[in-house]
């Protein structure tokens, strides 16, 4: 995509990312931009390929085949200027637990080469309200406070760009709001990209969301847009030997089935809801009227499974 | 450079807050007073050249104890993620490491050793001379160990496992020239005894300065640093 190259208003431009671990690929072919000033949500199970496609957008891996551009930048030959104007909250929060919350986000700004350090730090300690922790030591902080130090760290210099790596992990349901009205207070002078595998973060802090799966991206949406298009439906693959008109709406008397349309001659498409599995009653149907079974089975959508497992994993916490 | 002095500081200041930098340096200071004494009350002689024939080999050992946290410990507390995604290359990360080992090594082991000049001062001028081109090879050695020890670090996040390696590598570099004579004499033999450490410091305690020995140790410094830098760089393709 060249014309996407040359697209001055993308911050973040990453094209044809591939990753493999030996011969898995964490990453498969994954493109995608972020807008000046937009908050994009990676959503996606653990092991999706999320935390790989932030390493590589952060300079800390190459991509095994792909670019991406930050800021105008190449991640890989432009590493230190992409890294120059990116925050950056890693999975693993990285913190020195021998040092005071003051003196680490000292180390951290010196690092990053802000002028005026001490300014810094107490605006990012406001921001994440540490102000009182400052010289508490980082070992003797809980979860939430240590992952408010993570996100303290990425902020400390005032990047264009941020990246969050699970962000409002280990927080409690209070400090998951301060953070994410925190997050919705930095778009649009900051670019932000976020990942979770927590579906109602993202429809709450984002204003598009990317889902990720097994290493590619299954959907790209507005979180609203994304909503309406599962509509909590599950699909069924029929195929019968005879046609006739009357099969759909004899198959939408069973129970629990939404609807059912013809796709082909003698191919039906059965919508049918939720976590009810209507297969047995379908053959028992087919059986009975004679209409010759030739083909039974669930059409997997990839956006609905994902949502799926994460709609479920939440449930799990 | 000022991200390789913010990254020896911060190193410094950890030293001084985890129990290891003290007790290297006493471990080190007692075993090297120990010898300073008998050497002393056996020999009569005002000279520190068999002290610091004994400080390469104890070194050999205390060296690897004050690197080995350096950068295992920041692969394995996912500090290093931090690092390498901050606006710092790679060597910077790794010469700032070993400036704040080096600089660790002179205040508390190298350091307190200069009491021993004031005591020979006491009981008779020592030739300082020698003494002077001593403490040369003394941090020398140091670095060169270090370096070593920096390298050891890099590739792996256990500090036990940094341990041993390090070590290992430097007893092998210590005996290398035992192996150059398994070999004859030739290009090899001579390129395995040009390796081996001890001879490199022999000349230099006694107060003669050959600036291959300078080479040598810098080498091995050189060396090390850059190939713990690799080490870093090859972490990022896995």
């Amino acid at each position: 995509m060249p014309e996407a190259a040359t697209n001055g208003t993308a911050t973040i431009q990453a094209q044809n990312l591939t990753k493999w671990y030996g011969n898995l690929a964490a990453l498969n072919d994954v493109s995608f931009d972020v807008q000046k000033g937009e908050i994009l949500g990676f959503l996606g199970p653990n092991g999706a390929g999320k935390t790989t496609a932030m390493r590589i957008l952060t300079g800390y891996m190459p991509p095994s085949s792909g670019t991406a551009r930050v800021a105008g930048y190449d991640v890989f030959s432009d590493s230190i200027e992409v890294r120059k104007r990116i925050g950056y909250l890693p999975e693993t929060v990285p913190l020195y637990t021998e040092m005071s919350v003051w003196d680490y986000l000292d180390f951290v700004a010196r690092l990053r080469a802000v002028p005026d350090r001490d300014d810094a730090i107490e605006r990012v300690l406001e921001m994440t309200t540490l102000a009182e922790r400052a010289d508490t030591l980082i070992g003797k902080l809980s979860k939430g406070f240590r992952q408010r130090v993570g996100i303290a760290q990425a902020l400390v210099h005032n990047p264009e760009i941020l990246i969050l790596d699970e962000p409002t992990i280990g927080l409690d349901p209070k400090q998951i709001i301060e953070i994410r009205n925190l997050i919705k207070s930095l778009a649009g002078e900051h670019t932000v990209l976020l990942s979770t595998h927590i579906l109602p973060e993202v429809s709450q802090t984002c204003s598009r969301i990317l889902i990720i799966n097994d290493g590619k991206i299954v959907a790209e949406d507005t979180p609203e847009r994304l909503g309406a298009r599962v509509r909590g439906a599950e699909h069924i693959h029929l195929q019968v030997a005879h046609s006739a008109p009357e099969i759909a709406r004899e198959l939408e008397r069973i129970q629990g089935v939404l609807g059912a349309q013809a796709r082909a001659d003698g191919v039906y498409e059965i919508e049918t809801t939720l976590g009810a599995d209507r297969r047995a009653d379908i053959a028992a149907l087919v059986v009975q009227r004679g209409w010759g079974l030739l083909e039974l089975h669930p059409v997997s959508l990839s956006l609905e499974e994902v949502f799926l497992k994460l709609t479920t994993e939440e449930v799990a916490q | 450079m000022r991200n390789v002095w913010t990254i020896t500081w911060r190193e410094l200041k950890a030293y001084f807050v985890s129990p290891i930098a003290y007790v290297v340096s006493a471990l080190f200071l007692v075993a090297m007073g120990y010898l300073f004494a008998l050497i002393l009350t056996s020999t009569r002689d005002t000279s520190l050249r068999p002290f610091f024939n004994n400080m390469v080999f104890v070194l050999l050992i205390m060296a690897p104890a004050l690197t080995m946290k350096s950068l295992a410990e920041e692969q394995r507390m996912g500090t290093i993620e931090l690092l390498l995604t901050s606006p710092v290359h790679d060597w910077q990360v790794v010469l700032g490491k070993f400036l704040g080992s080096f600089i660790l090594f002179v205040v508390m082991l190298l350091g307190p050793t200069l009491y021993y000049v004031l005591i020979l001062q006491v009981f008779g001028p020592p030739d300082y001379g020698p003494l002077l081109t001593g403490y040369l090879g003394f941090l020398l050695v140091g670095a060169a160990y270090l370096s070593v020890g920096v390298f050891g670090s890099s590739l792996t996040q256990n500090q036990v496992i940094a341990f041993f390696v390090s070590l290992v590598i430097l007893l092998l570099l210590w005996i290398a020239d035992a192996a150059g004579s398994v070999f004859g004499a030739g290009a090899l033999s001579d390129a395995l005894t040009y390796i081996a450490l001890p001879h490199h410091f022999s000349d230099i305690f006694q107060g003669v300065v050959d600036t291959t020995d300078i080479v040598y140790a810098l080498s091995v410094v050189v060396i090390s640093l850059f190939l713990a830098t690799q080490v870093l760089q090859t972490r990022r393709w896995r």
